[in-house]
C-alpha cells in the first residue's frame, strides 16, 4: 500500500542559521522502527532537494520514538536575508512528512484502526 | 516543589498569557523569553537610534500592568526582555512601579553579553572560531558587525536570585538558561552535577517556547487542541533536580500530552546527544517521559555530559537591502497569470535598474510558495503572486516596490488585493554564529531597588 509519512508520523521544524532541524515522531511507538528503517538521511537529502541543499544528517532519539533530521542549506540564507516567504523552515516537517512511502497490508490497517473516521484524505498521485 | 510558568516564546508572541499564568492558579516564575536569532540586530539599531531603546517593549505592557498582582502573589518574574539594552528596561520598568505606587520592588539587571567592542578590539585573532563549517571566517566579518552578544548561561540569574532579586531582566542569557536558573537556585544544584543543568535545561527547551509545549503549532492533532482561544501556556512543576512535570492551569484551554511535549524536544535541536547551552551539553536520547494523569507529563532520566568550551556568539552585520510584496490572481490559470506577473515585474525592474539584484525570489502562495516543488497540488482557483528580492542598492529596491501596483492594469487579468501601500526596502541584517573562548565574558549583576 502506497501512502504519505504523515499518516504515520508528525513533527515540527525550525531554523538555525541557515539550516533547518526536522523533527520527526512516530504517531504510535510501536511504528518507530518502521520509520527508523524507511526514512535514511539519504532520502530525506533528495526528496528535500527542491527546498534544500544539504547535507543532510540523521539523528535517532528511540525513547521519543523520534528522529532528527538535520538540513544544512536549508533556508535560501536564513535569518533576516532568506527572500523565502518561509524563511524559517517552519512548514519543512509538514513538507518532509508529504515523502511517499510503502506499508505492508498489516501496517496499513494499523494505521486505519489508528485514524477512524479522522482519517485524512491524503493523495498519493 | 517550585512551578515555573512560561508566559512568552519570543518578541510578539500572545500578551494575554502573563496575565492568564499570574491568575488561572499557583505559580512561584514566571519566565519569558523575548529573543529569537535576528532580534538583537533589530533592537541594535533601534538604541543606535535613540539610546533609551533596544529592549522589548511588550515586557513593560505586558507584565508592568501586572505588577500589584506579581507583588501581591511574592511571583519571581525572570525576562531576557533587556535585549541589547537591560538596564534601560529595568528603569523603565521601575517607573511602572513607582507610578503604581509600589515600593520595596528589587530589580537585577543582567549584562556582559554585548562583546562587540570586545570583538572590535581582537582583528583576526583565531581564538575567534566560527561557529559551524558553513558559516564565514571571522576576518571575513570583523569589520561589518554591527552588535555581538554572548550567549550567557544562567549564573547571573542564579547570583540575581540569590540576591533576592524580584525581577531578573537580562540581555542575551540562553533561552533554556532562563528556566534552569530558578531549578539550580532552589535545588542548589553543584556547579558540576551536569546531569541536573542537563534535566534543567530539558525543562527549559520545552518551556521555552511558551504555547508550543501546551496545544499552540500542535501537528500530531491540532483540532483535537480545546480552547485555544484561552491556551494556558505550559508550566513545569519541578520536584527534585531530576524530575518534572510539564502541565498547565487547569482551568485554561490547550493540551499536554506526550505527543505535544516530543514536538516541542525534537524542535531545533541539532545533534540530541549534544544539545549544547552555555551551561551543559544535555542529552536528549536519555529523556524518559510519563504519562502522569490530564494534561501531565513526566519528565526524568536526563543525562549531561560537562559543557562547552567556548561561548557562543549571536553577531550582526548589515547586508544590503530587500523588499517584498504581493498581489492576487484568480482562476481561470491563476497560477500562469501569477508566475507571468511575476516575471515581468522583474523584468520591468530591471529594464530601469539594470541587473542590480543578488537574488530574486518568485512564488505563487497557494500553489508553491511553502515547498517548492514538493506541492502535489493541482491547478488553485486563485493564488498569491509573491515577489522579493535583494540588492546593495536601496534605490532598486524601491523601484521594484513601485512596480506592484501597475500590474493591476498593466499585467495578466485579474489582479487584486493590493493594498497597504508600495512595498518599502528593509535592512538586511545578516547573522554570524561564532565561538569565543569563555573566560572572555564576565556577566555582571546589579540589583536596583525602588
Amino acid at each position: 500500500m502506497k501512502t504519505r509519512l504523515y499518516l504515520l508520523a508528525h513533527g515540527r521544524s525550525g531554523d538555525k542559521g541557515n539550516d533547518c532541524n526536522i523533527g520527526i515522531i512516530a504517531r504510535k511507538e510501536e511504528w518507530y522502527p518502521f520509520i527508523e528503517n524507511t526514512v535514511s538521511a539519504g532520502e530525506v537529502e533528495t526528496f528535500l532537494k527542491p527546498l534544500a541543499e544539504g547535507p543532510v544528517e540523521r539523528f535517532e532519539l528511540p525513547k521519543l520514538g523520534a528522529l532528527n533530521f538535520l538540513v544544512r542549506n536549508a533556508l535560501g540564507g536564513g535569518g533576516s536575508k532568506s527572500l523565502r516567504l518561509d524563511a524559517q523552515g517552519k512548514t519543512y516537517a509538514q513538507g518532509l512528512l508529504k515523502m511517499p512511502i510503502e506499508v505492508s497490508d498489516d501496517l496499513w490497517k494499523e494505521v486505519q484502526e489508528f485514524w477512524g473516521d479522522r482519517m485524512p484524505n491524503i493523495s498519493t498521485d | 516543589m517550585i512551578r515555573i510558568a512560561s508566559a512568552s516564546g519570543y518578541w510578539g508572541d500572545w500578551s494575554q498569557a502573563p496575565g492568564l499564568q499570574i491568575r488561572s492558579g499557583p505559580i512561584d516564575y514566571l519566565v519569558l523569553d523575548y529573543l529569537a536569532e535576528v532580534t538583537l540586530s533589530i533592537m541594535s539599531r533601534q538604541r543606535a537610534k535613540d539610546p533609551n531603546t533596544g529592549y522589548a517593549t511588550d515586557f513593560l505592557t505586558d507584565v508592568g500592568t501586572l505588577l500589584p498582582e506579581i507583588v501581591e502573589k511574592k511571583i519571581k518574574v525572570i525576562a531576557n526582555a533587556g535585549g541589547v539594552n537591560p538596564r534601560s528596561c529595568a528603569k523603565a520598568f521601575l517607573n511602572i512601579a513607582r507610578e503604581k505606587g509600589l515600593s520595596g520592588i528589587r530589580v537585577a539587571v543582567v549584562e556582559g553579553d554585548d562583546v562587540l567592542s570586545l570583538l572590535n578590539g581582537r582583528p583576526d585573532d583565531p581564538a575567534i572560531a566560527s561557529l559551524t563549517a558553513d558559516e564565514k571566517p571571522y576576518p571575513e566579518v570583523q569589520d561589518r558587525l554591527t552588535a555581538a552578544h554572548a550567549y550567557l548561561g544562567c549564573a547571573p540569574v542564579v547570583e540575581a536570585l540569590q540576591a533576592d532579586a524580584d525581577i531578573v531582566i537580562t540581555g542575551r542569557v540562553s533561552d533554556p538558561g532562563l528556566f534552569l536558573a530558578p531549578i539550580v537556585h532552589h535545588f542548589e544544584i553543584a556547579g558540576d552535577d551536569w546531569d541536573s543543568h542537563a534535566f534543567g535545561t530539558v525543562v527549559g527547551h520545552i518551556l521555552e517556547c511558551g504555547g508550543q509545549a501546551s496545544g499552540g503549532n500542535f501537528l500530531g492533532g491540532w483540532e483535537t487542541v480545546p480552547d485555544l482561544d484561552r491556551l494556558g501556556f505550559p508550566i513545569a512543576e519541578v520536584h527534585d533536580k531530576s524530575h518534572a512535570t510539564i502541565t498547565k492551569h487547569e482551568s485554561l484551554g490547550g493540551l499536554v500530552n506526550e505527543a505535544v511535549v516530543k514536538e516541542q524536544l525534537v524542535y531545533e535541536i541539532g545533534d540530541p546527544k549534544m544539545y549544547a547551552t552555555p551551561d551543559c551539553y544535555a542529552d536528549f536520547t536519555t529523556i524518559q517521559l510519563s504519562d502522569e494523569g490530564d494534561n501531565r507529563v513526566g519528565v526524568a532520566g536526563v543525562k549531561g555530559n560537562g559543557r562547552p568550551e567556548k561561548l557562543k556568539v549571536a553577531g550582526y552585520y548589515e547586508d544590503g537591502w530587500m523588499v517584498s510584496g504581493q498581489i492576487s490572481y484568480p482562476w481561470p490559470d491563476a497560477e500562469k497569470k501569477a508566475q507571468a506577473a511575476g516575471e515581468l515585474l522583474k523584468k520591468r525592474t530591471i529594464n530601469l535598474t539594470g541587473d542590480v539584484f543578488e537574488e530574486w525570489r518568485i512564488e505563487t502562495v497557494g500553489y508553491n510558495a511553502c515547498h517548492g516543488n514538493l506541492s502535489t497540488s493541482q491547478s488553485p482557483d486563485e493564488v498569491t503572486l509573491r515577489v522579493a528580492a535583494r540588492s546593495q542598492d536601496r534605490e532598486a529596491c524601491e523601484v521594484l516596490g513601485r512596480e506592484f501596483s501597475p500590474l493591476v492594469l498593466t499585467g495578466p487579468p485579474g489582479a487584486t488585493g493590493f493594498a497597504g501601500g508600495r512595498p518599502r526596502p528593509s535592512r538586511v541584517h545578516a547573522y554570524w554564529a561564532g565561538l569565543i573562548p569563555r573566560d572572555w565574558v564576565n556577566p555582571r549583576v546589579e540589583v536596583l531597588e525602588l
